[in-house]
């Protein structure tokens, strides 16, 4: 089942690597290119590892009703990166969400595992300094 | 020592996601101190989203409820609560709320109400009668209740599910599955989340229930990773449900064997589709299949399968347990039973409200919804998620019934319904329509990956002015392509949105350069 083994591999290391994807080809008797189709395809396995925190902007109609596009600006720049980077440092990795299920209070915002929800411009600035002040 | 007082402090993301976990957190300080005065209770959400984080206090009788409750005031509403004195957060009984007691709580009577992972609190509200019904009536008789209940899919599509039931009832297999859709992919959508966190033992004994039913062994659920809070209360709860035997090998000596497996996704939308999700529990790219076959037939690993969504598999427990008339008897036409409504985007008192079919959508934005957050006119609102048409607020008096709002161009799909107000710029939402397409193509079909990409193209054409009205008509064109050209609904539906903002909304598609000049 490789797309649950993708998933516990993700949960475990946060990324899959080359080597990983060599060995399950290896184990489940696959080609190497059916395991990249299978990892390609979806969105949440990326192939580096991502910095020491993720935050994911909803970029669905919900959170857009409610300023998302700005939100999501605003984020860019005060991180200074744009959608997928990572800050100097492997710190902080902004990521786009379609539906978080938070639309009754958008627009949403995910750090990790935990959702935020009606933020506003100030409110992700306190998100992004309590990220950058719990780097280690 | 103090009357002893149980605290509902709703474990549900939405509440979390305006602190309740702090709130929680503070009870449980409080409560360790309480020498047993305090009990902290974890409950799901009621729906209310717009009262969260909504704090509870019981006594034993009645639950009186304190709205939008912050950490560091706790201790004060509990004090004032033993002192009978007044607290600017107090609402009052909880059973007196309005946006709650107008409702036809059917699929989520339990939610709110119990503790979402005690067993005890379960079945003290009805839970585990529904399969106890099952299994005294038998299989056919089950099938037949749904039937009579006249429940269609709840995630969007609307089949009826007790002829799906019955495909699979009556296939002939040495293997039949039950995968229940959990990949609430939509925006606008959260009822299938809330009623996984709220009353996940509700989802299990449904798809048990249909287990029986057709004589299948073996559950999956199929949850998307974005959502992490429901993926730990599943998991707690199946083991719970393992663990006192109403999952495992003959369930409460009943002779009817049964598990579910849970499934997490890879965050891929098109999953939500039910081959593709189909394709996903197999471990392969979600690659929308063709039909026929049907799943119902030839389904998960080429086995009869049921795949129905969470809400669908979460009201069946209740029409066995009081009767498929009494749903039935709910709600108009075809359109029987309740939907969980979900009032979301720019709306004041956003949430999820059971109603039966038939309530009109300005019913629900504006007598639940409060009209929108930023109090400027409503300029459009989409229902039934991104692939669903935005109406203009003109529309806002369609009856919300499957056939009567599609013959206003609507579709009820997952009943989610995102308001905008009138700072919407209608082109943008067009243009997004087709990327998110582009993004979310599974890439099996032509008229889906190309045509996504190409709508783009001339939404940005449109907008820049160029060749205005020759791009408009390429693009309902190449909108009447992929509707009729794709091979699900990812790609036959995208441009239902794209239409309706045309349509609607034209002066949106004006540029500065053409239309003012």
């Amino acid at each position: 089942m490789l797309v649950q083994i993708l998933r516990d591999l993700l949960d475990t290391y946060g990324f899959i690597s080359d080597g990983m994807m060599r060995l399950l080809a290896d184990e489940l008797n696959l080609s190497r290119a059916d395991v990249h189709g299978v990892v390609s395809f979806y969105h949440d396995f990326r192939r580096t590892p991502p910095g020491a925190h993720v935050i994911k902007i909803c970029q669905a109609e919900a959170c857009q009703a409610m300023g998302s596009r700005a939100l999501t600006d605003h984020a860019r720049k005060v991180l200074g990166i744009e959608m997928h980077g990572t800050t100097a440092g492997d710190g902080i990795t902004l990521e786009p969400a379609y539906c978080l299920g938070n639309c009754a209070c958008s627009p949403a915002v995910m750090v990790n595992d935990e959702v935020h929800g009606r933020v506003d411009h100030a409110m992700l600035d306190q998100l992004i300094s309590k990220c950058a002040g719990s780097q280690s | 020592m103090s009357q002893q007082l149980a605290i509902y402090v709703p474990r549900e993301t939405s509440a979390a996601s305006l602190g309740a976990e702090r709130v929680a957190a503070a009870v449980a300080d409080l409560a360790a101190q309480s020498d047993g005065g305090l009990r902290l209770i974890r409950n799901g959400s009621w729906g209310a989203c717009w009262l969260e984080p909504l704090l509870e206090i019981s006594d034993g009788n009645q639950r009186i409820a304190y709205a939008n409750v912050g950490a560091d005031e706790v201790a004060g509403i509990i004090d004032a609560h033993r002192n009978g004195t007044s607290h600017a957060r107090k609402l009052g009984p909880t059973v007196e709320i309005p946006y709650l007691i107008q409702q036809d709580r059917w699929t989520f009577h339990r939610c709110g109400l119990i503790e979402a992972l005690s067993l005890e609190d379960y079945q003290r509200h009805g839970g585990w009668a529904g399969l106890e019904k099952a299994f005294e009536i038998g299989s056919a008789a089950t099938v037949e209740q749904v039937k009579i209940s006249g429940l269609r899919g709840r995630g969007g599509a609307g089949f009826p599910a007790g002829i799906k039931w019955q495909t699979v009832a009556d296939a002939s297999a040495d293997q039949k599955y039950v995968a229940c859709n959990a990949d609430e992919g939509d925006s606008g959508t959260f009822s299938d989340r809330m009623l996984m966190e709220g009353d996940p033992y509700t989802l299990i004994e449904g798809m048990a229930i249909a287990g029986f039913a057709v004589g299948a062994s073996l559950g999956m659920i199929y949850l998307r990773s974005e959502y992490p809070l429901a993926r730990q209360i599943l998991a707690a709860a199946l083991a719970n449900a393992r663990e006192s035997g109403w999952l495992g090998d003959n369930i409460r000596g009943s002779g009817f064997s049964f598990d579910i497996e849970l499934h997490i996704g890879g965050g891929s939308y098109v999953c939500g589709e039910e081959t593709a999700m189909l394709e996903s529990l197999e471990g392969k790219q979600g690659l929308v299949r063709f039909k026929p076959p049907l799943p119902a037939l030839e389904g998960l690993f080429g086995k009869p399968t049921v795949v129905n969504n969470v809400v669908t598999l979460g009201s069946v427990a209740n029409i066995l347990r009081l009767g498929g008339d009494r749903y039935a008897a709910l709600g108009v036409d075809r359109s029987k039973g309740t939907l969980a409504f979900q009032l979301g985007g720019n709306i004041k008192r956003g949430g999820l409200v059971e109603k039966a079919f038939g309530v009109t959508l300005r019913e629900l934005i504006e007598d639940w919804g409060g009209g929108t957050a930023t109090g400027r006119p409503i300029k459009a609102v989409q229902i039934g998620g991104p692939l669903g048409p935005y109406f203009p607020a003109a529309k806002l008096d369609t009856p919300l019934e499957y056939e009567k709002f599609a013959a206003a161009g609507g579709m009820i799909g997952h009943g989610g319904i995102v308001v905008f107000d009138d700072t919407v710029d209608m082109a943008e939402q067009a243009r997004f329509a087709m990327e998110f397409c582009a993004l979310e193509s599974c890439g099996k079909c032509t008229p889906c990956r190309i045509g996504s990409v190409r709508g783009v193209e001339l939404i940005d054409k449109i907008r820049a002015g160029t060749d205005r009205d020759r791009n408009l008509q390429v693009l309902d064109e190449l909108c009447d392509t992929m509707i009729h050209g794709s091979l699900c609904a990812m790609g036959g539906m995208t441009p239902f949105p794209v239409r309706s903002a045309v349509q609607c909304f034209p002066q949106d598609f004006e540029s500065a350069g053409e239309s003012k000049s």
